[in-house]
């Protein structure tokens, strides 16, 4: 019984790690842009897909992560050129709604590509599980959630502790204020989305080799993110990080013992309860104001 | 340095500001006075890039500016400290400082620790405040923070806001002398002001504008010793 419990702890925690990351990139972009960005999930996949096609011509996966993770970044830069940018000044709504129309423009573009096949990546390293009291871990996992820690930490000392970091806080706090400083919002949405997709690619190659990879998996991932921002009060960047542990923990839980059936109805069913009684989110108080 | 000509803004259909042509001298500190809604912030918007004219010139040091964004404004040496301040409310008085200085961060980092030491020095009261969240600040010191944060992209010209409102007189008196001073080391300064009287006493010229146009023209003696400006202005505002 212990065994199976900390075994269902493992895998929530992987999958968990995974949410976080999701939730982690959904909160960053909209803490610094003011959008939704419901497309997140696509931009997982398509980072994945291009690692799986970096993979089949043979390239070593050392080169294919940070190749991806670039590449995405310079398709999540172009999408904010011919979209976000173009759109200047459109409501928060009419934004979440054109993020919208970038997800389904990718996963489409995705389809054309890479077909309905389901992919797999090979693992970061190799050798089986390790045994942890009686329970398996896989290595990819622990992979996973050293990407979440790092990117976690990563964001806290780019805004904490550095100047352009600092310079985006000030774009978020008063964009007025910012420009008359010469620090221009459009290239901080710019930086945004070039951040967005090469995380997003990060993600993808890294959950690839427990996932797999289909062309339409970044929905139900961009749900889960949203889901985890939303626990976290959505711009709560530990609170996403915490949601993302809770519910990954809570889906492996819940299906481990109750029935599998009930994984993905948890996560909404959490979506709702959260938007109904704490819309401010579960963890953390409520911040005013964004661009 | 600064010369507009014929210039025209318009707020959908409000017309704020209605072929105005005036000229900054290198070195003086110009003062525009006018009743709320003359158009004054409008007119130093525009000058920063805030606003974009319909019409009109604005040129800097004989080189067209008209209708660039305030980031590429700002690092041709015009400063704006607007009326509601806009400093960085959730960040510290020392990164709203250097913050000041983005357009020219990646040229010269080494430069900003004095930068900010020489800020403080023409600002004390902000000494020992380095570290508070510039929200915490009183008015007075908001103020302060934000003319320091202007003064960071080490302007040519200073355009000020209506810098004393709400704020105390001795602190508008305050605040008027380091104006002078900034003249003294060659900021040539533009201030917008209601609190007349303490304007006036420290102005090179003076304009008057009323309803988006410029009425009147002079030095302070001038402008002083107008009738209908006396009633229209000088009456009402003390200081
Ligand atoms: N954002 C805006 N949208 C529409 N009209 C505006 C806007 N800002 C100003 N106006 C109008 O333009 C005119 C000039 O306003 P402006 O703020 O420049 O005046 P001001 O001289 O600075 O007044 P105050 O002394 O109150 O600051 C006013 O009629 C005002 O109502
Ligand atoms: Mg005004």
């Amino acid at each position: 019984m212990g065994e199976q419990l900390l075994q269902l702890l493992f895998s929530g925690l992987t999958v968990g790690s995974i949410y976080s990351l999701m939730g982690l990139s959904i909160v960053s972009l909209f803490n610094i842009t003011g959008i939704l960005n419901l497309a997140q999930g696509e931009f997982v996949v398509i980072g994945a897909l291009i690692a799986v096609s970096l993979c089949s011509i043979g390239m070593p996966m050392i080169v294919v992560f940070p190749v991806s993770i670039l590449l995405a970044a310079l398709l999540g830069g172009l999408i904010e050129r011919l979209t976000i940018n173009r759109a200047r000044g459109a409501s928060n709504l009419n934004m979440l709604i054109i993020t919208i129309g970038i997800s389904i423009s990718l996963r489409g573009l995705a389809l054309l590509i890479w077909g309905t096949d389901t992919y797999s990546l090979p693992a970061f390293t190799k050798g089986g599980p390790l045994f942890l009291g009686g329970a398996a871990l896989n290595p990819q996992s622990i992979w996973i959630f050293a990407l979440a820690v790092v990117n976690f930490a990563g964001m806290y000392l780019f805004f904490e502790h550095t100047y352009w970091g600092k310079a985006v806080k000030a774009s978020v706090n008063n964009r007025t204020g910012a420009r008359l400083q010469g620090i221009n919002p459009h290239t901080i949405s710019l930086l945004a989305f070039v951040t967005a997709g090469g995380l997003g690619a990060a993600a993808g190659v890294s959950i690839g080799p427990i996932t797999m990879v289909t062309y339409d998996m970044g929905f139900m991932l961009g749900v889960k993110g949203f889901v985890a921002a939303a626990i976290g009060g959505l711009s709560n960047v530990s609170g996403a990080v915490i949601g993302g542990l809770f519910l990954g923990i809570l889906e492996a839980f819940s299906s481990g013992l109750i029935s599998s059936s009930l994984k993905d109805a948890i996560s909404i069913i959490i979506l709702i309860l959260v938007l109904l009684f704490r819309p401010e989110g579960i963890i953390g108080a409520k911040r005013e104001r964004k661009i | 340095m600064l010369r507009i000509k014929n210039l025209s803004v318009y707020y959908g259909y409000v017309h704020a500001i209605k072929d105005i042509s005036l000229e900054v001298k290198e070195g003086e500190l110009l003062v525009i006075l006018g009743a709320n809604g003359a158009g004054k912030s409008t007119l130093l918007g525009t000058a920063a890039g805030l606003i974009k004219p319909a019409a009109g010139e604005i040129l800097f040091n004989n080189k067209a500016v008209t209708g660039q964004t305030s980031e590429q404004i700002v690092s041709k040496g015009i400063s704006l400290i607007p009326e509601k301040r806009e400093i960085f409310t959730t960040l510290t008085v020392l990164d709203n400082l250097l913050l000041g200085a983005f357009h020219r961060y990646r040229k010269n980092k080494e430069g900003l620790k004095n930068d900010i030491k020489e800020i403080l020095g023409i600002f004390p009261a902000l000494k020992g405040r380095e570290r508070d969240l510039a929200g915490s600040l009183s008015g007075g010191l908001q103020q302060m923070l934000a003319i320091g944060r202007g003064l960071m992209s080490r302007p040519a010209l200073l355009l000020l806001d209506e810098p004393s409102v709400g704020l105390a007189p001795l602190i508008v008196q305050e605040i008027m002398a380091i104006l002078v001073n900034l003249k003294k080391t060659g900021v040539t300064i533009v201030l917008v002001e209601q609190n007349t009287k303490s304007a006036l006493k420290v102005a090179d010229s003076v304009l008057v504008m009323e309803r988006g146009g410029i009425t009147h023209r002079g030095s302070p003696l001038e402008i002083t010793a107008n009738s209908s400006i006396q009633e229209a202005y000088l009456g009402r505002a003390r200081s």
